[in-house]
């Protein structure tokens, strides 16, 4: 039996189909999975940051009991393929040879140098424990700034450490005038706000740590991964180990969480993959959460030197962005395309004229980076939304009201910005206007004034972050410009199947998203077919054969569009055979509701008797084949520009430093909203990764190049009870370059809270002459700035220079919790 | 190796274990009870929560030997006669998971906190659930569930072991 169609699936708070395994704990997680015969990989790592290799004796290990094998990477061949960086940002980028398990030299701690195999993973450690490597230490670049000035090298034998100049200016590319001659003009005549912002380093930190396994045992190679991106590691194995594409299989089965953590081809995996092979007996390798942190790729990591020039009354007339971007020991996958990608969203939803962007993209002897949620566009508006707060300052109006003095007006749409991306949509006014309400802003400015005169020993601080972001990643041609090594499609198929139900897949890949209740409503919608009838199916390339994977807040942006033009394909080669079963001729037949019927008559037939009378093809029309299965690749045409206000209230204990978020408020433009109890969830998980930026995480290397927050006892990660609930709300502006008009809200309250809750905190202080506080934001930090602002001076002293041992704390998390 | 038995799920169960064999690890790699998960290494994830006795503890800070004699129920075990615990219900009613694997252990942990105290408040909800990290739902929602639940009066409605 079918279920019955409702009217509208799109736009109703489906509860999740996932929900129910979930909950009850029938789970395929990576590490879950136990094949037959199977062997358990430990990894020996290196525990310092940059060395060469003298000797590996694997002897004592090798006796150790159970253990089949202790390879090292002299052990193995090309076969051991290597991990690639699939956007190199310029044509003479330095780019080092990344081994997964290199043999001669280590070039960060965790590196792997030897792999242990045995028959359990308790044994395999243990093991483990007994290689006994020798290494000649070698200086390691580890301060940003000093591996900019290439005063100790990363990779020696490269002789630099600068892999990549990537510059974009407005007056060169003919999008806008030149920045030096409007820094000049408000040098003499107007506003020049100078700053220079810390992107600290991040960890992803996803829940479910790294797993994989790899079963050999049949004609195809099995590799079932804790991954984001099936399709691009399976295209990736094929690329660097020898092995063709069409003899490998990737699943990526349950996956816990990624916010581009596991947006990588790792070294974990390609060693099980070579280790399988070897052994031909399937392997798995599921790694510690110290393992996860230290050698799971980072995040963010950028120091920002900003220049902003403005005419008197706060007119905004050129920005200026130099970036040193830290790429860690090796280029990732996406690697200094992530600093790149933020390239297009510093003027964010102002009105620059003139616009200048360099990143200086480095290596250094630490952990490699790559995408975090947001991936270069939280970095961009964190950058631009603390100078719009300096800005007001600085011109004394309100924060909003410089705001809108230079943002986009709704009338204004498309509206091609400086960066030369043409924003289709927005109503930057209705956001701004529905937060403002919805937080009480004029009451909270007039409690934090009262405050202020009463020289309240707890100050309340204001935040605003009015971001815009780029999303549905990406349009293929704007890809090729770029450099990128592949294109931005996604791939959809529509099966009908005998019995009326519909499955559909994807090539986007879940990991905790709820795509298949999402794209479950679009399809159900689409066919006129009951939401229970559609059964979402997804990352495995031996079901989704095709498909670019889940990242960017791509997945119902450009997937969902796929399957909407797949859905209506299947319509289209449902409509002769309806026409045919009917008697009527095809220009007769409507569809709606899921039911094809002869216009002006009452005669009908619903999508899944004509799928069932296909599957018995006994009377098709001549020449129609007996199938509705339809697939689509889409396309963007252009990104979407998801926007939003977003409104922070802080109370500062300016006594202690102590920092409580009183109140959060966002009001966020994603488009069409397919599921609203999903969009709050992305919003909600977004919002506490940003303000976790702000205030608390922070990945710490020692002098040695040791990561010191290598454990959640060491990493912030935030609690419930450090968190609070948030108010949050939407405006509508549809996305028109597509049919659904979404926009994409995975990463939105990542990119927008981080600059609110620090304009909050820095808001408070001002009256004691703060103008920055380096993120995480801990108490130390802020009690310093407030007694160095109450002194007479600048705070920019205290918060820059991060690596100064001088300044205790400057270096740690330690003590962030609030 | 230590012979072992105990109750988990409401099956009886006995095996030879190491003495250092952790009650998480006896539960996923000897009871194939792979519902329960590890996410860390250091105690703080919470991932790993099941009810010992009816008390909540962190698997991964037990050892399989001191489960002796004790019943265990895991996420696994929650539901009755193919009836959902109403905190496994309010989570999926109000959107408490995205990925779901901090979800078995915030579960058995929220069912522990309503027994100890039915109606709590939203902070008493946060400060009991602060052992338990997720970082997909940025906790706003997990919060709801288990206000809703409390509404429902799930300590009541709902066996723990
Ligand atoms: S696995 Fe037990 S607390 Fe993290
Ligand atoms: S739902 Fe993913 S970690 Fe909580």
């Amino acid at each position: 039996m079918t279920a019955t169609a409702v009217d509208h699936e799109i736009g109703r708070d489906r509860r999740r189909k996932e929900d129910q395994r979930l909950i009850t704990g029938r789970t395929r997680w990576t590490d879950n999975i136990v094949l037959p015969g199977m062997l358990h990989l430990a990894m020996v790592r290196s525990p310092f940051a940059h060395a060469n290799i003298a000797s590996i004796d694997t002897s004592e290990a090798q006796q150790a009991p159970n253990v089949i094998a202790v390879l090292t990477g002299a052990d193995f061949g090309d076969e051991l393929g290597v991990c690639i960086n699939a956007w190199p940002i310029t044509p003479d980028q330095v780019t080092p040879v990344h081994s997964p398990m290199p043999s001669d030299r280590v070039s960060f701690a965790g590196e792997i140098v030897a792999v242990v195999v045995a028959r359990s993973a308790a044994e395999a450690r243990d093991a483990a424990e007994l290689v006994e490597v020798e290494y000649d230490e070698l200086p390691a670049a580890l301060d940003l700034k000093e591996a900019a000035a290439d005063s100790v090298l990363a990779h020696p034998d490269l002789g630099t450490n600068k892999s990549a100049l990537w510059v974009f200016d407005s007056g060169e590319a003919g999008t806008g005038g030149n920045v030096e001659d409007a820094i000049g003009k408000a040098r003499a005549d107007g506003i020049v706000i100078e700053r220079e912002y810390r992107q600290q380093r991040l960890i992803p930190a996803f829940m479910e740590p790294r797993s994989v396994v790899v079963d050999p045992t049949g004609e195809q190679l099995v590799m079932y991964s804790a991954t984001q991106i099936p399709h691009i590691l399976r295209f990736a194995l094929a690329a660097t180990t020898g092995v063709p594409e069409s003899k490998i299989r990737v699943i990526a089965p349950d996956v816990g969480g990624g916010f581009g953590g596991k947006l990588q081809v790792t070294p974990e995996e390609w060693i099980a993959w070579a280790v399988g092979r070897r052994v031909g007996k399937p392997v798995k390798y599921t790694e510690t959460r110290s393992e996860s942190l230290m050698s799971g790729h980072h995040g963010r990591d950028q120091w920002q030197k900003l220049t902003l020039a403005a005419e008197k009354d706060g007119t905004v007339t050129g920005l200026k962005v130099e970036l040193l971007a830290d790429l860690g020991a090796y280029v990732a996958i996406v690697g200094g395309g992530v600093p790149v990608l933020g390239a297009f969203m510093f003027n964010a939803i102002y009105k620059f004229p003139a616009y200048h962007f360099a990143c200086q993209t480095v290596l250094t002897n630490k952990t490699w980076t790559d995408a975090y949620r947001g991936a270069g566009r939280p970095e961009a508006t964190y950058a631009i939304e603390r100078l719009m707060d300096e800005l007001a300052a600085e011109v004394g109006v309100d924060p909003l009201e410089v705001r809108e003095k230079n943002w986009i007006k709704h009338e204004e749409f498309p509206f091609t910005t400086v960066a030369g991306l043409e924003y289709d949509s927005g109503n930057y006014e209705a956001a701004t206007a529905k937060a403002r309400q919805m937080f009480g802003y004029d009451e909270l400015r007039a409690e934090q004034m009262a405050r202020r005169a009463s020289g309240d020993p707890v100050q309340l601080g204001i935040g605003v972050s009015t971001f815009t972001e780029m999303c549905g990643l990406a349009p293929s041609r704007v890809l090729g410009q770029l450099d990128y090594g592949a294109g931005g499609w996604e791939y959809a198929s529509v099966r009908m199947l005998a019995t009326g139900k519909v499955e559909v897949t994807t090539g986007a890949s879940a990991h905790g998203q709820g795509h298949e209740t999402a794209f479950s409503q679009i399809v159900a919608d689409r066919l006129g077919v009951a939401f229970e009838d559609v059964e979402v199916l997804h990352g495995d390339t031996a079901v989704a054969h095709k498909g670019l994977d889940t990242y960017g807040s791509r997945s119902l942006a450009v997937g969902g569009e796929a399957l909407v033009r797949a859905a209506d394909k299947v319509v289209e080669k449902a409509k002769p055979i309806a026409a045919h079963l009917l008697e009527a001729s095809v220009e007769d037949i409507d569809f709606a509701g899921g039911r094809f019927s002869v216009r002006g008559t009452d005669q009908g037939m619903a999508i899944g008797e004509i799928a069932t009378a296909v599957f018995a093809a006994h009377n098709l029309p001549d020449g129609v084949e007996p199938s509705l299965d339809s697939d689509a690749t889409y396309d963007p045409v252009n990104f979407s520009f998801p926007h939003g206000t977003h409104l922070c209230a802080i109370e500062v204990d300016t006594e202690t430093g102590a920092l409580k978020m009183r109140k959060y408020v966002c009001v966020d433009d994603v488009g069409n909203i397919i599921n609203p109890l999903i969009v709050s969830g992305q919003v909600h998980g977004g919002l506490v990764q940003g303000i976790a930026q702000a205030l608390w995480e922070e990945a710490v290397y020692d002098d040695s190049g040791t990561l010191v927050s290598g454990s959640f006892v060491d990493y912030l990660l935030p609690t419930a009870a450090d968190t609070i609930s948030f108010d949050i709300d939407h405006t509508t502006s549809p996305a028109t370059t597509h049919s659904l008009g979404v926009k994409g809200v995975g990463e939105a309250g990542t990119i927008a809270s981080t600059p609110a809750v620090v304009n909050a905190v820095v808001d408070a202080l001002r009256q004691y002459g703060v103008h920055d506080i380096q993120m995480p934001c801990t108490p130390e930090r802020v009690w310093r700035a407030i007694q160095g602002g109450g002194a007479g001076g600048s705070t920019e002293g205290a918060a820059m220079p991060h690596f100064d041992p001088s300044e205790p704390g400057q270096d740690s998390t330690e003590g962030a919790g609030a | 190796m230590t012979r072992i038995s105990l109750t988990v799920d409401g099956a009886t169960v006995a095996d030879d274990v190491e003495p250092r064999m952790l009650l998480v690890q006896y539960l996923r790699e000897r009871l194939g009870k792979t519902g329960t998960v590890i996410g860390c290494d250091t105690s703080n994830c919470g991932a790993c929560t099941v009810h010992l006795d009816g008390q909540s503890v962190k698997s991964c800070n037990v050892l399989a030997v001191q489960a002796d004699g004790a019943t265990v129920t895991t996420i696994e075990g929650l539901a009755q006669n193919g009836t959902l615990h109403p905190v496994q219900e309010a989570f999926r009613e109000c959107h408490g998971l995205q990925c779901g694997f901090c979800t078995p252990g915030m579960i058995m942990q929220s069912v522990d906190l309503l027994n100890n105290n039915p109606s709590p408040s939203e902070e008493e909800i946060r400060l009991g659930l602060e052992g338990n990290l997720c970082r997909c739902t940025g906790y706003h929602n997990i919060v709801r569930a288990v206000q809703h639940a409390a509404a429902q009066g799930s300590s009541t409605a709902g066996a723990t072991s």
